[in-house]
């Protein structure tokens, strides 16, 4: 066991992939000498060259397309895309390109690349240095759309995603990457990069939330006990496909489903389980299915973040609202 | 608001011409070919050919039995020349109206048809040809041309990219990114730039105030101007621009200066936009009858040989069309195939749900 941060987890995985793998390569702006401007890539330029971790020109559809051609001679690129509202550039790459050449070419051809997007609020930045886009590639059929939210996962994630035959979307809670945890790097014994995780099991109702989320409904959880509540919290990991099964089968025993993001609710990914759930555990809800989200609103300054982002009082708070329904 | 291209100061755009519309042969200091009859009579069939195909390709579409049609006519010269320049090594990355160069990739053109009948969105092997997938955003696949360029100098392999796009493509980011990649690595890709004079209905004074070839200087690699009607100065300049690739030199801009004879789709009308008098100037450089001159004043052919050619044209298009209206539409369910190469929990639920739904009906 080795305690790693998020960033240092990623780090390593991404390691492990470039040894085991010839054809991974890295690219993005500033991921070379520098290692990412979270160092998420540190040190892999040193050791495994510039024909392999590239500083690359500070364009992202560039990144994403020419990523796409390297895929198409056999190479497997991870791009990072610097922060989260930065990948508007590269949305025409990755909607038109690479989530559909594969079903264009009838199978014949893959694309595995990973696009790591450091994403979501709380580190006081400027403007586009916040966001959770994630609802905009679940949207898009092609990507498979996934979120860590522990530097375990995060080990093993980013190695799944780097040899999965799909393209992924890989979201990275930025303010976590300084957590950390106990990882078992010399175990592959992963649990399926697309199925949810339940991360502290509970009777009276079920917290779903992804990437920097799941912290802050552990939390909520454990400040439920004082209350007398029993919350399980599900760590969904996988956002396309969804993991229905495992959220459904929590939903049902519970009774109660809230879910928790720090995106906009409105249209946010929370619907999507919001309409699923109803559909699939009508009979077993004792109370509509809440969304905990940030208000329909762009990002707001850093000085208002705190209130835009949900935190523990305002989980608790649709607790409470499931409950006293 | 337009403005003149030059402003009257720069040196006017000079153009490689190898063949005159008029079917002579004429020297250029830089570029030359040393063409066999056969390999001329070769290019010929060529052009004669992917032209019958494309004049199928219309007239099936007009009778309702393809949804759309992007016609080649009149850039017939600037694809074969091109696509046949290229090894088999090499890569190609077209536009969605490159049916010569599919043609020399040895694409069948039903294929190409199949794309428009609406049966798929692309039925060929990449790899087996070395020919990619029809890309239809404009300018998308020239960032995908450079980074499978990377690919080739990163696996030491002797081998360019090429990758068609138009005059309006270079208006977008993408485009103007690919150049900058390909600069700054060094990538073993060629821009090939078919300037047909409009991008549907805009004229060229709308996307570029300097002659295309001219923009390669200030991303520092060369560009040219070529003769896009001239099949010999085609294929010239592109076999010197890749085998310089090849061997390390980097990447260089071809701009193909010829002209769209068709519409640009056949949902576009072009009389609402332009004179039919630049067709007719345009019909006076036309790709394949310079080259039947040339080949009749140099006795390179006989009637005999134009007639076959003509002949098996027909029954090319002949052939094309009996296949098309062949082709079957696909089964339902396959709406979910290929949309992931994995097990997709999502795709194996809603293919089934649909499979439920559609055998309702047959009960």
């Amino acid at each position: 066991m080795t305690i790693l941060t998020l960033a240092k987890a990623l780090n390593e995985g991404m390691r492990k992939a470039m040894e085991d793998d010839s054809k991974v390569l890295v690219m993005g702006e500033d991921v070379g000498k520098l290692g990412g401007v979270f160092r998420v890539t540190d040190g892999l330029q040193k050791d495994f060259g510039e024909q392999r971790v590239i500083d690359t020109p500070l364009a992202e559809s560039g990144i994403i397309g020419t990523a796409i051609g390297l895929a198409l001679r056999g190479y497997r690129p991870v791009c990072e895309i610097q922060f989260d509202g930065f990948v508007f550039p590269a949305a025409d790459q990755i909607i038109t390109q690479l989530a559909k050449m594969p079903l264009r070419s009838l199978g014949k051809l893959r694309l595995p690349v990973v696009v790591r997007i450091p994403c979501g609020g709380g580190i006081g930045a400027v403007e586009h240095h916040s966001e959770s886009p994630e609802a905009y590639f679940t949207h898009t059929a092609g990507l498979r759309v996934v979120a860590c939210s522990n530097p375990v996962d995060g080990y093993a994630m980013i190695q799944q995603a780097i040899r999965c035959e799909d393209p992924v979307v890989f979201f990275e809670p930025k303010r976590r990457y300084w957590e950390k945890a106990e990882v078992d790097v010399d175990s592959s014994d992963w649990t399926p990069f697309d199925e949810a995780k339940v991360v502290r099991q509970g009777t009276d109702a079920t917290l779903l939330a992804y990437g920097p989320m799941v912290k802050t409904c552990l939390e909520a959880a454990k400040a439920s006990e004082d209350d007398g509540r029993s919350l399980e919290v599900v760590d969904l990991r996988s956002l396309n496909p969804l993991d229905v099964s495992k959220v459904t089968e929590s939903v049902r025993r519970t009774g109660r489903c809230i879910v928790v993001h720090e995106a906009p609710v409105y249209n946010g990914f929370g619907a999507e389980i919001a309409a699923r759930v109803t559909e699939e555990c009508f009979y077993n809800l004792q109370s509509p299915v809440l969304r905990v989200g940030g208000p329909s609103t762009p990002y707001p300054p850093s000085r208002l973040e705190d209130h835009y982002l949900p935190d523990l009082d305002r989980v608790l708070h649709a607790v409470d609202r499931a409950f006293a329904f | 608001m337009t403005a003149d291209a030059s402003r009257g100061a720069e040196a006017p755009p000079e153009l490689i011409q190898l063949l005159t519309p008029e079917g002579e042969r004429v020297e250029h200091p830089d570029y030359d070919i040393d063409l066999t009859p056969e390999e001329v009579r070769g290019l010929y069939r060529d052009l004669t050919l992917v032209r019958r195909v494309d004049l199928e390709a219309v007239a099936l579409q007009r009778q309702g039995e393809l949804g759309l049609w992007a016609s080649l006519l009149g850039q017939e010269a600037a694809q074969i020349g091109s696509g046949r320049a290229l090894t088999e090594a090499d890569m190609a990355f077209p536009t969605y109206r490159e049916h010569g160069v599919a043609w020399c990739r040895g694409v069948d053109p039903v294929n190409l048809l199949g794309l428009f009948r609406g049966v798929n969105h692309g039925g060929w092997d990449p790899a087996e040809h070395n020919f990619h997938l029809y890309t239809i955003v404009i300018g998308s696949q020239t960032l995908h041309a450079v980074g499978y360029a990377m690919g080739i100098q990163r696996d030491g392999a002797e081998a360019a990219s090429i990758v068609y796009f138009g005059d309006g493509a270079t208006s977008q980011g993408d485009v103007n990114e690919a150049f900058i990649w390909a600069s700054v690595f060094n990538a073993p890709v060629v821009f090939f730039c078919q300037n047909n004079q409009w991008a549907i209905s805009e004229p060229l004074e709308k996307q570029t105030r300097i002659p295309l070839y001219r923009r390669a200087s200030g991303f520092g690699f060369p560009g040219v101007r070529v003769d896009g009607n001239d099949v010999f100065a085609c294929l010239a300049v592109t076999r010197k621009a890749l085998a310089e690739a090849r061997s390390g030199q980097g990447p260089m801009l071809i701009e193909a200066f010829t002209y769209r004879m068709g519409a640009h789709t056949t949902s576009d009308d072009p009389t609402r936009y332009r004179v039919a008098a630049e067709l007719e100037g345009w019909k006076l450089k036309d790709p394949i009858e310079r080259v039947r001159a040339y080949m009749f004043k140099n006795q390179i052919a006989d009637q005999d040989f134009f007639d076959a050619i003509d002949a098996e044209a027909d029954e090319l298009g002949r052939d094309v069309r009996k296949r098309c209206l062949a082709l079957p539409d696909p089964e339902p369910l396959a709406i979910f195939d290929h949309v992931y190469v994995e097990p997709h929990s999502l795709m194996d639920a809603e293919r089934a749900e649909f499979a439920t739904y559609l055998e309702g009906f047959e009960a």
